[in-house]
C-alpha cells in the first residue's frame, strides 16, 4: 500500500513499538517490531471501526472514549482507563522528541477542599416541550428558551458574562465595542438576560459618572438590538433605567462642564427605540411613559435639565406625543422658563444657560410638531380624497414618521412595530391619562388646527421660530434673537460640530453659526408668486381634477421620501461637516431676508380665495472638513391647511433639475453613531 | 448458519439455545393446538407442525439436520436426538450413512464425530460440492472459521490475477452498453475475493498492488467495506474478522439477464479463464433472468447491500400484510349515550361508525391473516376502554395532506450531556421514556397527571379492596412526580418502547440484555438473556405479549414477556441487527440491518419472507404504514427508500437528508412520512402520492425490475429544522399532530 494509503490510518511506526518493549524491558529485532508494529496498526482499525458502531447507535456524530473502550471490551481487550473525562486531553511531545504523552497535572486537592466556588453539579435532565410548526408552517419562536435547563448557569456563560461586563465598563473603548457588538449579535445569552438587566439597573449608583452611564446605555442598545433575546417583562426595568438617565437630576449634572445634554439625548432615543421596538410587549407601556415625562414637566421644582430630559423624551417619541403633552403644557412653562431667561444676573448664569437648552429643545420639538402637523393634514387631504378615513393616513403618516426616527429600524424588517400601536396609545391616552393630568386638559382633548398652533407657538417664540424657516445667511451672522444668543457659548464649546444642541439653542448665535450649516427657506406663494426658478409654474387648469390631485399626492410623498433617504444619508455627514456657514441657496432669489415670512402670509385666513400654497426650499452648502462646499438641498412642501389641496399639490412638485445635481452627503464612518443625533439636527426628515 | 465471531463460549450458547428451541416445540407437539390464545408454547408447536409436512427435506437441509443431530449426541443430549429424528422422518441409517459419507469425503480418515460434523458443515457453507475440500487438521476452537476460509487455499497462479482482472475488465468494457451495466455487477465479488485469496496466500505485496490498481474502479456505495478491505493484509486477520466471514458465508447475489450472461460464459471460455471461473462458480450466485438487460440506474438502485441482491425467489412467498379485524367492542354504546346527553352531535356520528365497523368485520381483507393465525392476548377491558378512547380521538383526527401539513411540537431533552440513545413515546402520548448511556431508563409524563407508584405491599393490605376506587386508592400519591428513573441495566439503553396498555416498558442494552419494567411499581420486572452482545433494539408488538429484540449478534430474537427463552430466532442477516418492528398486524416483523439489508419475517414459523436491498449504508430506522402494505426505511446514507411489502420491490426513493436518518413515522392515515435525521431535520414527505403513483404492472412484478422516476423534491413537503437538535423519535399523535423528540446538544 502506498503513502496515501498508510496515511489514511493511524501508524504505529516500528520505532513506537521498539521503545514500548524497551520501556517494558524487552529487546526487539527490527523484524518483529515491523511485525508487531503493522499488527497494532491492524488491531487499532478494527478496534476503531467496531467502536464506531456504539457511537452510531448512541446516536452521536463524536466517537468518545467510552465508545473505544466499550469495542474492546466486547474484542476481550482489557479497556484503557483514566481518559474518560470530556475535556481534551492535552498530547504533547517531549523536548528530546520520539516521545509522547498526556499532559498530567498535579491536582492540589487542600485547594480543591477549601475552594468556595464549589463546582456546580449536573443539572437535572429534563424535557421540555414547545410547538415548534405550526400546520407545519413558520417557525413560531426559536426552539425552547434554553435557560430553563441553565437554571444554574453553566461556566461558559458565566465567564461570558464577566468578560462582556467587565470589557463594556472597563477601560478600553475598542474592547467595550467589540463587546457590545457581540452583545448585540449573540444567540445564546438568552440566560444571562436577568444578569444583564441587573447591571443595567446599576445606573441609579453611578450616577455621578457618565462615562459609566453612556456605557449602561450602549448595553442597553445592543441588548433591545439582539434579534435572539426575547426581552418579555425585563422591558419594563430597561426602560425604567433609561428614564433615570433622561430625567433624574444626574449628580454628574451638577458640574457644569459635564455633558449630560448629550446623555439625556442619546437615552431619549432609545426610550423612543425600544418603545418602537418592544412596546407592544408590556401593555400601557407607553402611557406609563408619557406620563411620567409629563410629570416631570409639569413639576417646577425640578431642576431644568430635568425638564430638557422630558422635552427630549416627548419629542423622541414623535410629534404626537409632543403635541398631546408638551404643547397643551406649555402655556404654563412657558412662564417659568421665561422667568429664567429673563434673570440677567451673574447668579443665574448657569441656571440660565440651562434654560436656553429648554428652550432649544422645545424648539426643536414644536418646530417638528409643525411640520408633521402640516405634512399630516396634507395626507389627510389627500386621503380623504382618495376615500380613505382621515385617521388611516395620519396613521400612515405616523408610521413614516417612526421610519424616518430610527433610521436603523428600516435595517431590521422584522422589529418595526405595526402603526396600530401608537395609534390605539394615542385613542386611549384621554381616559389613562386622566388622573394625572396636571394643567392638561385630557378629557376634552381636541386637535388644535394647524393655524392656530402656528399663531400661540409664534406667540412664544416669535421670530426664533419663523428664522427656523428663513434664516438667511444674514440672518445667522446678524443678532438673530437675542435669547438664543447667549445659549450658543454653552453649547459650541463642548460638543461636536453640528451636535443639534446648536441647532436646538443657537441658531442665530454667533459660536453657534460657524457651525451650522446655513439653512435657507424659501416660500414661494406659487403659482402668483414665483421667485424661485426651481419650482416649476404649474398649470392651472389641471389643479382642479381628481387625478392631478393624485398625482400631487404621489409626488409630494415620492419627494419626501427622496428627502428622507438624502437626510438620513446626510445626517452624520451634515452633523460633523457643517461648521462654517455656508453659502446661501443657490436660487433663493427672495429669500434673503426673514422679513418675508411674516406669519399671515405663510397661513393665509382660510377664506382667500386662489388658496396659495407654499413649499419650502432648505439649502445650504456643505462646509466641513471633508466635503467642501459641496451643496444640498431639501425641499418639501405642504398644501396650505385650508383646504387647500386643490392647486397645493402641483407646487409641490419637487425641484427635479437641481435635485439631480446634489451630493450625496454623508458617508459615514460610523454607522452605529450616526442614529444618534439623526434627528435632533435641523434636517429634519419629514 | 450464523457466523460465529469468535470465542468457544459464545458459539456453544448460540447453539444451545437453537436445540432448546426445536426442544420446545417438539415437546409440545402432541398438545392441543386449539387452546388458550396467550400461550405461546403453543405458538410455537404450531409452527413446527405446519412447516414439517410442507418441507420434506431436500438434500441440503438433511445434511444440516444431521450436522445438528450428530451435534446433539455429541453433547449427550441422546432425548433431543430421538425427538429430532422422529421429527424429521431420518432413519438411523440414513443417519449413519449420511454421517459415514460425510467423514469420508471430509477428513479422509479422520471419521470421529467432530471431524465429521466439521466437514458436515463445510459442505453446508461451500456449497458446490465438486470443491475439493483440503484435509487440514481443524483447531478446535475455531471450526467455521477455518473451515470457510479454506475454500481459499486452493492452488492458483495468484501472481496472475491482475492479469486476469485486467482482462475481465476490458472484456466488460468493451461489449455493448446495454451488458455493460450489468456485467460491470461483476467486479466487485470478484476484486474482493481475489484480493482476499491473495492474502490468504501471503501474497502480501501482490495484494496490495492488487488493491491499489484495482480499488478505485469500484461502486462508491462500497467505499466502507473497502476501508475495511484495505486494512486486511495478512492471513491472520482474516481469522475473526466478520466482514470476511460474511463473504465467505454467504454468495454474493448478482441478477444477470441471460443474454449478458451467455456472453459473459462464452468469454470466459474462450479465453480459457478457469480461475475467475472458478470464483464465480464458488461464491457468487447468478440469478438469471429472462428478458431486457437492466439499466444502470436499476441495477444501482437495487445493489449496496454487503451479498449483493436479493434473490427473486427469495420474495416469492406470500405475505399476509392485511390488518386483523377490529374486535367489536360492545360497551362504548352505553357510554357514549351518557355523553351524547352532552354533545348532541354524537349519537349521529356514532351510528355510521358502528356500521362501517361492522361492514369490515364481516368482510374479510383477502391479504389478512388468519384472525388466529399467531395466538394473541386477549383484550382486557381497560384495553377496551383504551380502543374507544382512541376511536373518540381518531373522529377528531385532522386529515393530512400535501395542503394541510401536520403542526410539530418538540420535545427537548435539556442537560442530557450527549447520553440520550433512545427514546419512545406511548401510543397515547402521555408518557415519553428515554433511555440514556448512562444505563439509566427515564419515563416522564407528559400530561399535568404525575407517575405514581403501586402502595407498598404493607399498605396494600389496609385498602378496602370492595371499594369502588379502588384501582385509585392502590397508587401512592407520595411518589407522584414528573419523572422516574429506573435503574438496572450496566450499559447503555439502545432500545426502549411501551406497551400498548402503558403498563409495561421494555427496554435492550448494550449489557446484551432486554429488561421488562413494571410502569405501576416502577421497577424491572424481567431480564432477558439471550443476545449476549449488544442489543440495539427492541419493540413491543402491537397487540402486546410478544416483544422482538435485534442485536450485535446478527439475530432477532421473538420474546413473550411470559418466557425467559425467546421463542424464535430469526437468523439470516450478515452483520448487526441494527433496528426492529413489529407488522401493524403482529404477524410479521422487519428487521434493518449494517449489512444494508432489510428483512422480514413471519412470526409464525421464522421463515425470512422478504429482503429488501438498495440501501448502501447500515439501516437504522423502519416504519410500516398503518395498513401494513408498505414499509419505509432510513439509514445511515441520509435516503428513505419505500418498499411494497405484497410484490417484495422497492417503490420509492426519497432523498434530502444529509446524516443518518433515526427515526421514521407514518402519520395516523398513512398519508404523510415524517423523517427524523441526525442533520437536525424534520422533514415531511407526500407517502399517500408515492404510493399511488407506484406502478405495479405484472411486468415489474414478476421481473422485480423498477425504474424510480427522480422526485424527491417533488414528494417533499417540508423541511423543518431544529436548533442543533439531531432528531431520534416522531410520533404521531392519535389526532395527527406530530411530536419530535431529541437531546439538545450544546455545541
Amino acid at each position: 500500500m502506498t503513502e496515501r494509503e498508510e496515511r489514511r490510518f493511524a501508524e504505529v511506526s516500528r520505532d513506537s513499538v521498539k521503545l514500548m518493549a524497551e520501556s517494558s524491558g524487552v529487546e526487539l529485532s527490527d523484524d518483529v517490531a515491523a511485525l508487531l508494529a503493522e499488527d497494532v496498526c491492524y488491531r487499532l482499525r478494527e478496534a476503531a471501526q467496531s467502536s464506531s458502531q456504539f457511537m452510531r447507535h448512541a446516536k452521536r456524530r463524536k466517537l468518545t472514549v467510552e465508545d473505544f473502550n466499550r469495542g474492546l471490551r466486547w474484542a476481550n481487550v482489557d479497556a484503557v482507563c483514566g481518559h474518560g473525562s470530556q475535556e481534551p486531553m492535552p498530547f504533547r511531545p517531549a523536548k528530546e522528541g520520539e516521545l509522547f504523552f498526556v499532559e498530567d497535572r498535579d491536582v492540589n486537592l487542600v485547594e480543591l477542599a477549601l475552594a468556595t466556588n464549589i463546582p456546580k453539579g449536573c443539572a437535572e435532565t429534563m424535557v421540555r416541550v414547545h410547538v415548534s410548526y405550526l400546520d407545519g408552517k413558520g417557525n413560531l419562536e426559536p426552539q425552547g428558551t434554553v435557560p430553563s435547563a441553565v437554571q444554574s448557569l453553566s461556566e461558559d456563560l458565566l465567564k461570558y458574562y464577566q468578560q462582556i461586563t467587565r470589557a463594556i465598563l472597563g477601560e478600553d473603548p475598542h474592547l467595550m465595542k467589540v463587546a457590545l457588538l457581540d452583545l448585540q449579535s449573540n444567540s445564546k445569552i438568552a440566560a444571562l438576560l436577568p444578569y444583564f438587566v441587573y447591571v443595567i439597573s446599576g445606573v441609579k449608583s453611578v450616577s455621578h459618572d457618565l462615562e459609566q452611564l453612556n456605557r449602561l446605555l450602549h448595553m442597553v442598545r445592543s441588548l433591545v438590538q439582539n434579534p435572539y433575546l426575547y426581552l418579555g417583562s425585563y422591558v419594563r426595568s430597561l426602560v425604567s433605567s433609561v428614564m433615570y438617565c433622561i430625567l433624574e437630576p444626574l449628580a454628574a449634572s451638577i458640574n457644569p462642564l459635564n455633558d449630560h445634554w448629550t446623555l439625556r439625548d442619546y437615552a431619549a432615543l432609545l426610550l423612543s427605540h425600544i418603545f418602537w421596538t418592544h412596546g407592544d410587549l408590556v401593555s400601557g407601556l407607553y402611557h406609563q411613559i408619557l406620563l411620567s415625562l409629563q410629570k416631570v414637566l409639569s413639576d417646577p421644582v425640578r431642576p431644568l435639565c430635568s425638564h430638557y430630559g422630558a422635552v427630549v423624551g416627548l419629542h423622541a417619541l414623535g410629534w404626537k406625543a409632543v403635541e398631546r403633552v408638551l404643547y397643551p403644557h406649555l402655556p404654563a412653562y412657558w412662564a417659568n422658563l421665561q422667568a429664567v431667561l429673563d434673570d440677567y444676573s451673574v447668579s443665574n448664569a448657569q441656571v440660565k444657560a440651562d434654560g436656553h437648552k429648554v428652550y432649544g429643545a422645545i424648539l426643536v420639538a414644536v418646530e417638528r410638531l409643525l411640520k408633521m402637523k402640516a405634512l399630516s393634514l396634507s395626507q389627510t387631504a389627500a386621503a380623504a380624497a382618495a376615500g380613505e378615513g382621515g385617521e388611516a393616513g395620519s396613521r400612515q403618516q405616523q408610521g413614516l414618521s417612526a421610519g424616518g426616527v430610527l433610521g436603523f429600524r428600516e435595517s431590521s424588517p422584522g422589529l418595526s412595530p405595526p402603526p396600530e400601536p401608537l395609534a390605539e396609545a394615542g385613542l386611549g391616552i384621554a381616559s389613562h391619562l386622566q388622573a394625572g393630568g396636571a394643567g392638561c386638559p385630557w378629557e376634552d382633548w381636541t386637535p388644535v388646527p394647524l393655524p392656530a398652533m402656528y399663531s400661540e407657538l409664534y406667540s412664544f417664540f416669535g421670530d426664533s421660530l419663523a428664522v427656523r424657516f428663513s434664516t438667511g445667511p444674514e440672518v445667522g451672522s446678524g443678532p438673530g434673537s437675542s435669547q438664543s444668543h447667549a445659549g450658543g457659548p454653552a453649547d459650541g464649546r463642548k460638543e461636536p460640530p453640528g451636535l443639534e444642541r446648536g441647532a436646538g439653542g443657537g441658531a442665530g448665535s454667533d459660536t453657534a453659526a460657524r457651525k451650522m450649516p446655513q439653512l435657507t427657506a424659501n416660500l414661494s406663494i406659487s403659482p402668483r408668486q414665483d421667485g424661485s426658478p426651481r419650482t416649476e409654474p404649474a398649470p392651472p387648469s389641471l389643479a382642479a381634477t381628481a387625478p392631478g390631485r393624485s398625482v400631487a399626492r404621489s409626488s409630494s410623498s415620492s419627494s419626501s421620501s427622496v428627502q428622507r433617504s438624502r437626510s438620513s444619508s446626510s445626517r452624520a455627514g451634515g452633523q460633523r461637516s457643517s461648521s462654517g456657514g455656508g453659502g446661501g441657496s443657490g436660487g433663493a432669489g427672495g429669500s434673503s431676508s426673514r422679513d418675508v415670512f411674516p406669519k399671515a402670509r405663510i397661513f393665509p385666513p382660510p377664506h382667500q380665495a386662489g388658496a396659495p400654497t407654499f413649499s419650502f426650499l432648505i439649502g445650504g452648502r456643505q462646509m466641513g472638513r471633508r466635503c467642501q462646499g459641496r451643496r444640498f438641498q431639501t425641499s418639501f412642501a405642504s398644501p396650505s391647511p385650508a383646504g387647500g389641496g386643490a392647486s397645493g399639490g402641483l407646487s409641490a412638485m419637487p425641484p427635479r433639475t437641481y435635485a439631480h445635481k446634489l451630493p450625496v452627503i454623508g458617508r459615514v464612518s460610523k454607522p452605529v453613531r450616526r442614529w444618534t443625533y439623526s434627528h435632533y439636527s435641523l434636517h429634519l426628515p419629514l | 448458519m450464523a457466523a460465529v465471531p469468535d470465542g468457544q463460549i459464545e458459539s456453544d450458547s448460540e447453539k444451545e439455545t437453537k436445540p432448546d428451541v426445536l426442544n420446545d416445540g417438539a415437546g409440545n407437539i402432541t398438545g392441543t393446538s386449539t387452546g388458550v390464545l396467550s400461550s405461546p408454547p403453543n405458538a410455537a408447536s404450531s409452527a413446527t407442525g405446519d412447516t414439517k409436512p410442507v418441507a420434506p427435506p431436500g438434500a441440503e437441509d438433511q445434511q444440516t439436520l444431521i450436522a445438528v443431530l450428530q451435534y446433539l449426541r455429541k453433547n449427550n443430549l441422546l432425548e433431543s436426538v430421538d425427538i429430532l429424528r422422529r421429527e424429521a422422518g431420518l432413519s438411523d441409517n440414513a443417519d449413519d450413512s449420511q454421517g459415514a459419507d460425510g467423514s469420508s469425503l471430509g477428513s479422509g480418515g479422520n471419521a470421529d464425530e467432530s471431524g465429521g460434523a466439521n466437514s458436515l458443515l463445510n459442505r453446508v457453507s461451500i456449497a458446490t460440492p465438486a470443491a475439493p475440500v483440503p484435509a487440514a487438521p481443524i483447531k478446535d476452537d475455531q471450526p467455521d472459521v477455518n473451515v470457510v476460509l479454506s475454500a481459499y487455499s486452493q492452488k492458483g497462479d495468484t501472481a496472475l490475477y491482475e492479469t486476469y482482472y485486467t482482462g475481465l475488465k476490458n472484456f466488460i468494457e468493451s461489449v455493448l452498453d446495454c451488458h455493460r451495466a450489468e456485467l460491470s455487477q461483476l467486479f466487485y465479488p470478484l476484486f474482493v475475493h481475489m484480493y482476499l485469496e491473495l492474502v490468504y496466500n501471503n501474497h502480501e505485496q501482490e495484494a496490495k498492488a492488487f488493491f491499489e490498481k484495482f480499488s478505485g474502479d469500484q461502486e462508491c456505495y462500497y467505499r466502507d467495506d473497502l476501508r475495511v478491505l484495505s486494512a486486511v493484509s495478512k492471513r491472520e486477520h482474516m481469522r475473526g474478522n466478520e466482514t470476511l466471514l460474511d463473504f465467505r458465508t454467504s454468495k454474493f447475489v448478482l441478477r444477470i439477464s441471460r443474454d449478458s450472461y451467455q456472453l459473459l460464459k462464452r468469454h470466459l471460455q474462450e479465453r480459457q479463464n478457469n480461475q475467475i471461473w472458478n470464483i464465480i462458480q464458488e461464491h457468487l450466485y447468478i440469478d438469471i433472468f429472462d428478458g431486457m438487460p437492466r439499466s444502470k440506474s436499476q441495477i444501482d438502485s437495487m445493489s449496496g447491500s454487503l451479498a449483493g441482491e436479493t434473490r427473486r425467489e427469495a420474495n416469492k412467498v406470500k405475505v399476509f400484510y392485511g390488518l386483523l379485524k377490529e374486535p367489536e367492542i360492545e360497551v362504548p354504546l352505553d357510554e357514549e349515550d351518557e355523553e351524547a346527553e352532552n354533545e348532541e352531535g354524537k349519537p349521529k356520528k356514532k351510528k355510521p361508525k358502528k356500521d362501517s365497523l361492522g361492514n369490515k368485520s364481516k368482510k374479510q381483507d383477502p391479504n389478512a391473516p388468519q384472525q388466529t393465525r399467531i395466538p394473541l392476548p386477549e383484550l382486557k377491558d381497560s384495553d377496551k376502554l383504551d380502543k374507544i378512547m382512541n376511536m373518540k380521538e381518531a373522529t377528531k383526527r385532522i386529515r393530512l395532506n400535501a395542503d394541510t401539513l401536520p403542526s410539530i411540537c418538540f420535545y427537548s431533552f435539556l442537560n442530557a450531556y450527549q447520553g440520550l440513545t433512545a427514546v419512545d413515546v406511548a401510543d397515547d402520548s402521555s408518557l415519553i421514556a428515554g433511555g440514556f448511556a448512562d444505563s439509566t431508563v427515564r419515563v416522564w409524563s407528559v400530561t399535568p397527571k404525575k407517575l405514581r407508584r403501586v402502595k407498598s405491599a404493607a399498605d396494600l393490605n389496609m385498602i378496602d379492596k370492595e371499594s369502588d376506587d379502588v384501582l385509585e386508592r392502590i397508587m401512592d400519591d407520595k411518589t407522584a412526580s414528573e419523572l422516574k428513573v429506573m435503574y438496572g441495566h450496566s450499559g447503555p439503553v439502545y432500545g426502549v418502547s411501551f406497551s400498548s396498555d402503558r403498563n409495561y416498558l421494555l427496554s435492550s442494552s448494550e449489557d446484551g440484555t432486554v429488561r421488562l419494567w413494571s410502569l405501576q411499581t416502577y421497577t424491572c420486572l424481567v431480564g432477558y438473556k439471550g443476545h449476549n452482545y449488544p442489543v440495539w433494539d427492541t419493540q413491543f408488538s402491537p397487540y402486546g405479549y410478544y416483544f422482538i429484540s435485534g442485536g450485535h449478534d446478527r439475530v432477532a430474537r421473538l420474546w413473550a414477556t411470559d418466557h425467559y427463552q425467546p421463542l424464535r430466532i430469526f437468523a439470516g442477516h450478515l452483520a448487526d441487527v441494527t433496528c426492529t418492528r413489529f407488522h401493524p398486524n403482529s404477524n410479521y416483523v422487519a428487521t434493518g440491518s449494517a449489512d444494508r439489508t432489510i428483512r422480514l419475517w413471519d412470526v409464525l414459523n421464522g421463515n425470512c419472507v422478504r429482503i429488501f436491498t438498495g440501501h448502501k449504508g447500515p439501516i437504522h430506522a423502519l416504519a410500516f404504514s398503518p395498513n401494513g402494505k408498505f414499509l419505509a426505511s432510513g439509514a445511515t446514507d441520509g435516503r428513505v427508500l419505500l418498499w411494497d411489502i405484497g410484490h417484495g420491490l422497492m417503490i420509492g426513493e426519497l432523498k434530502g437528508h444529509t446524516d443518518t436518518i433515526y427515526s421514521l413515522k407514518f402519520s395516523r392515515d398513512g398519508e404523510i412520512l415524517a423523517s427524523g435525521s441526525m442533520d437536525d431535520t424534520v422533514r415531511l414527505w407526500n407517502a399517500a402520492r408515492a404510493f399511488d403513483e407506484v406502478e405495479t404492472d405484472d411486468f415489474t412484478a414478476t421481473t422485480g425490475h423498477i425504474h424510480l422516476p427522480d422526485n424527491s423534491q417533488e414528494m417533499l413537503l417540508g423541511t423543518y429544522t431544529t436548533k442543533s437538535t439531531p432528531v431520534i423519535h416522531l410520533h404521531f399523535t392519535r389526532r395527527n399532530l406530530l411530536l419530535a423528540a431529541g437531546a439538545y446538544n450544546p455545541q
